[in-house]
């Protein structure tokens, strides 16, 4: 099987998904922290969708979930939040 | 090889100013008005970005959500070149999978900032920019924040002419839309625009009666912490282009349609010379017209469906330029060592189902995604809105009223990332949220009336044939809705 690349952050494959569905990680937060899908730069912008689409595939079931949304929803640099405040005006 | 656009039927991109960098330690030239991102691609290098384990990565979206065109600039590392506007002298470096880890320097973050505000508007495309004139005409005070360096949204790359009606500026190009409204914007004083700023986050505050957001302001490719208290938000973000699982979907030259038409009709730059299209909608279509327009050869375009889903104009256009347009048709596979070099395309029977010897090999360097959008849901998500799949949107959404609230009091969603449409309804939908949420502050000039007016106008704008579609997505959202609160 060649190589699908389903999450391009992390590089997890189609076939990394699939093996992990069948060995009973059948939910997307199951999935996420086993392989890290969607825990990358893009915080899952790309291959949210198309695990929906493998997981519906692969189980049978209407995945209507998304995985839970957190704050950052970007990458911030931690320095950033180091520094001090100012008002406006 | 150089990818500039000399000529264009529309656009004007001669005159500019040249500017000089430096890209791993080479100088190369560039102009005003490049992201580093397309000044880098129309020298010819497609792989800007490793990924952890050192495959190479390119250009995809084009708007700052992939993380495909990370680099380090000056130093920093992740930059969105995408996203990040070029400038004389800068240090740009292609990141490889080994990140070495940045050198703390603490100037590299400004001091943050406070900003209250009646109304924060997320996304400053047709929806946001629609949204914050119509709540700042009636009296409240807006912050517009978005990630790229300018405003309009996706409408700056649209070149064709808008259907639809006069109201909602038919037979304007959307690239003059987006002028008008940033005009318009700018001149309300009680309008401030937050340009390369991304809201990262919503807060609690237990000082402060309302919502709380952490927004992330670069300049100079610093990041400056900017904390939003306000007492209502409209969150019109847009969507993200919809990837394939295909061999080799990864590879530098598979690009969003979006990413194309940013890359040609903002930075005058052509992803290739040779391209095949995926995806016979209006996106694709457009985008294959517009191709042509800036000088690229477009192979084919395929289309996994039996019939074509975008309008029979587009298409009849493509046809007389002697571009075919197959249906039934999918792409199998990309193949190149560094980037792409070709594809297979293959033939589906009935059940959508590859036809076995049919495979056909396309010499291309370029592949153009264009199979639909997600919308951005994931600030709503964040804010615990009740939210919906509903396929006919585009995927999960938030589920909303008439006045564009969702079911979180003082939230409001407008534009695609409230359900998949086009600009002309994305700016009326952005318009009925504005009002409705200056409107619940009590900012009330003419808006009752103004309001009802909008609903008419988009309930007629959706009734067409080719409002089908958005037609079933809202009223199985408005179902949802009254379902949401039957239970309550």
């Amino acid at each position: 099987m060649k190589t699908v690349i389903v999450c391009r952050c992390e590089d997890i494959t189609e076939k990394e998904i699939v093996d992990a569905i069948h060995a009973g990680y059948t939910d997307f937060e199951e999935l996420r922290k086993n392989l890290r899908i969607g825990m990358g730069p893009c915080q899952g912008r790309v291959c949210i969708p198309l695990v929906k689409k493998i997981l519906q595939r692969e189980t049978g079931r209407k995945v209507e979930e998304n995985p839970t949304v957190r704050p950052p929803v970007v990458p911030i640099p931690l320095g950033m939040l180091t520094k001090g405040w100012e008002n406006e005006e | 090889m150089h990818l500039r656009i000399r000529e264009h039927p529309i656009i004007d991109f001669s005159g500019r100013e040249k500017i000089s960098f430096y890209f791993n330690g080479e100088k190369i030239v560039g102009y005003k008005g490049d992201s580093i991102a397309s000044a880098i691609h129309a020298s010819g290098v497609k792989r800007l970005s490793e990924s952890l384990k050192g495959r190479h990565r390119g250009f995809f979206c084009g708007i700052g959500k992939c993380s495909s065109c990370l680099m380090t600039v000056n130093g920093i590392p992740n930059i969105r070149t995408c996203i990040a506007p070029l400038q004389e002298d800068i240090n740009v470096e292609t990141q490889s999978k080994s990140v070495p880890w940045p050198k703390v320097d603490y100037d590299a973050w400004e001091d943050g900032l406070n900003i209250e505000v009646d109304i924060l508007v997320v996304g400053a495309g047709p929806a946001g920019l629609s949204a914050s004139i119509e709540a700042a005409k009636q009296g409240a005070t807006v912050l517009l924040v978005d990630e790229n360096p300018r405003v309009g949204g996706q409408l700056i790359k649209q070149t064709h002419k808008f259907f639809g009606s006069k109201h909602e500026k038919a037979g304007i190009r959307g690239v003059d839309i987006a002028k008008d409204l940033e005009r318009e914007a700018r001149d309300h004083s009680n309008i401030k625009i937050l340009l390369e700023s991304t809201v990262f986050g919503v807060y609690e505050d237990p000082s402060y009666n309302g919502f709380t957001f952490g927004v992330m302001k670069r300049e100079n490719y610093k990041s400056r912490l900017v904390k939003v208290h306000c007492k209502e938000v409209i969150i019109s973000v847009g969507a993200m282009e919809n990837m394939l699982l295909f061999p080799g979907n990864d590879l530098p030259g598979v690009y969003g349609a979006g990413g194309v038409q940013t890359l040609m009709n903002v930075y005058g730059v052509k992803p290739g010379n040779k391209v095949l299209m995926v995806g016979a909608g209006n996106v694709g279509l457009i985008v294959s017209y517009q191709l042509l327009q800036a000088g690229v050869d477009v192979d084919r375009v395929v289309e996994a469906a039996p019939i074509i889903g975008g309008y029979h104009v587009h298409a009849a256009k493509l046809r007389r330029f002697g571009v075919p347009i197959y249906t039934s048709h999918s792409i199998k596979e990309v193949y190149g060592n560094d980037c792409v070099e070709g594809a297979f395309v293959v033939e589906l029977d009935e059940n959508w189902q590859p036809i076995e010897g049919s495979e056909e090999n396309v010499e291309c360097d370029t592949v153009c995604l264009a199979v639909g959008l997600t919308p951005s849901t994931r600030l709503l998500e964040q804010l615990h809105v009740e939210m919906a799949d509903i396929p006919e949107a585009g995927g999960r959404v938030a589920i909303h009223d008439e006045y564009m609230e969702t079911s979180v009091r003082g939230v409001y969603v407008s534009g695609d990332s409230s359900g998949i449409e086009e600009a002309s309804t994305a700016m009326i939908e952005g318009k009925i949220s504005g009002i409705s949420a200056a409107l619940a502050l009590g900012y009330n000039r003419d808006a009752e009336e103004l309001r009802k007016e909008y609903i008419e106008r988009l309930e007629k704008l959706r009734a067409g044939p080719f409002g089908e579609k958005p037609r079933i997505a809202k009223r199985k959202i408005l179902e949802e809705w009254r379902r949401y609160h039957g239970r309550l």
